[in-house]
């Protein structure tokens, strides 16, 4: 217990990082997986193939492979291009490109499914006020868009948190990789990595607490939904 | 092009041999989980509160956190306790594939006893009626009725379960267990060709992606016959 009290300001450290990548990969990732959907339900096929193609080559992969290619074959790539040495990947942004793509991924079916709910009508009825496209989709498609994908988007959230510990093992300084240190350094590998997964915990239980309030203030105006 | 080509003559045995041990930890996993499964589920919807909140507390613990954690905490934890380091089960709990095994079953059977409880809560609540109404016992109505019912409610759920699970035998490669991943790397360092040696592992698994799907097809079509066939 005074091993964890010594080594809590380390692991703090490492969460901050773990969480960092969480929220970044977020970001990323919805916009990808916006822009996957849209080219997924285009009207264009060379839009739509190469989307369905790589997303469904993504989702039926291991996400630590995904890692993996990102990590070691952006160095390879930088190196065959520049002299090597000059710039290395760092784990951080290959985890970000890696969760991001599979967050996208993932994310893109949900935006499609929520895109498909949005009855026909009311996007005619938004262009026959003499809304714009962007206006119809800003003001009409998204906000039930948005209803309709945040318990799947939720979901895709949390995995990608838990995701972010695979970063650790290409060397990012996240909670993974500062427990495995205090474990080594302690020979309590037990202790700290049952302390890394209460912290995993915490963060899954106050998310799930967040979606419901994001889940009932999205469903504000529909009847019946307390 | 000719790049792949090289790589498959030269390590296409090593990926073979990963593929094997990964599809051994998925069949195994897969298998071991879903009889645990089942317990779990019937534990979550016990009438006494302590079993259903242990039940509860386990489900949440292996469903929110990464298994890379849960994978670590078997095999670098355990050795932690002077106990177990004297049970006689210790020369087992130090291989790298017994403690894989251990993770993914337990795991795997934290997010499939959710989805059975799922199929058993969704049994028509007529046919229990009716099951008791027959005369059956309650053992009786959950083996005859419940849980074969529940069990082809399931399927589809169980399937992509099945291939998460499948991913996450990759994760197995960080505690020195050559599977597909392992393999990769390994192959990866020694050629300095990532890209090329990572899709190609890739690929396998994608084609076992398509395999898990399809076996599950048939078997829905199987055991879902009782439906398709009245239509």
């Amino acid at each position: 217990m005074d091993n964890v009290v010594e080594y809590l300001p380390l692991l703090l450290q490492g969460l901050r990082t773990t969480l960092l990548l969480a929220v970044s990969t977020v970001v990323v990732g919805l916009a990808l997986g916006m822009l996957l959907a849209m080219a997924k339900l285009s009207d264009h096929g060379w839009l739509k193939r190469p989307a369905y193609a790589l997303t469904n080559f993504l989702r039926g992969i291991p996400e630590f492979l995904v890692l993996l290619v990102i990590y070691f074959g952006g160095t390879q790539v930088l190196n065959s291009i520049l002299p090597p040495g000059t710039i290395e990947v760092s784990p951080f942004v290959a985890g970000l490109i890696a969760l991001a793509l599979i967050f996208g991924s993932y994310a893109s079916e949900t935006f499609r499914a929520a895109f498909q709910s949005v009855p026909n009508g009311q996007i005619e009825a938004g262009r026959a006020y003499g809304f714009s496209a962007w206006k119809t989709f800003r003001y009409i498609q998204l906000p039930q868009i948005w209803r309709v994908a945040i318990p799947g988007l939720g979901n895709l959230w949390q995995g990608s948190v838990k995701d972010t510990a695979l970063v650790s093992v290409v060397g990012l300084d996240d909670l993974m990789r500062k427990s495995g240190q205090a474990a080594q350094s302690t020979r309590e590998p037990f202790t700290f990595y049952l302390v890394a997964s209460l912290m995993f915990l915490l963060i899954t239980l106050v998310s799930m607490w967040i979606i419901g309030r994001l889940e009932k203030r999205a469903s504000r105006g529909m009847a019946g939904v307390r | 092009m000719q790049v792949f080509l090289d790589i498959v003559r030269e390590y296409g045995f090593d990926f073979l041999e990963g593929t094997w041990l990964t599809v051994q930890l998925v069949v195994i996993s897969a298998i071991l989980g879903f009889l645990l499964a089942v317990p779990v589920a019937l534990a979550r919807l016990s009438d006494s509160r302590i079993v259903a909140a242990t039940a509860s507390g386990y489900s949440l613990f292996f469903r929110g956190t990464p298994l890379l954690v849960q994978i670590f905490l078997v095999y670098f934890g355990l050795g932690q306790f002077g106990f177990v380091r004297d049970s006689i089960l210790w020369p087992l709990l130090r291989e790298p594939f017994v403690c894989a095994l251990i993770t993914f079953v337990l795991n795997t059977a934290a997010y499939s006893g959710e989805i059975v409880r799922g199929g058993i809560l969704a049994v028509p609540r007529g046919e229990v009626e009716a099951a008791r109404a027959c005369g059956m016992s309650t053992a009786k109505t959950y083996r005859l009725v419940i849980l074969p019912r529940a069990f082809s409610i399931c399927l589809p759920a169980y399937s992509n379960e099945v291939i998460i699970l499948m991913k996450g035998t990759s994760l197995a490669s960080t505690i020195t267990l050559l599977e597909l991943t392992g393999m990769a790397r390994l192959a990866a360092s020694a050629t300095y060709q990532p890209i090329q040696v990572f899709v190609i592992a890739g690929l396998i698994y994608y084609l076992m992606t398509l395999i898990i799907a399809r076996i599950f097809r048939v078997l829905e079509a199987r055991y879902n016959r009782y439906i398709t066939d009245a239509r």
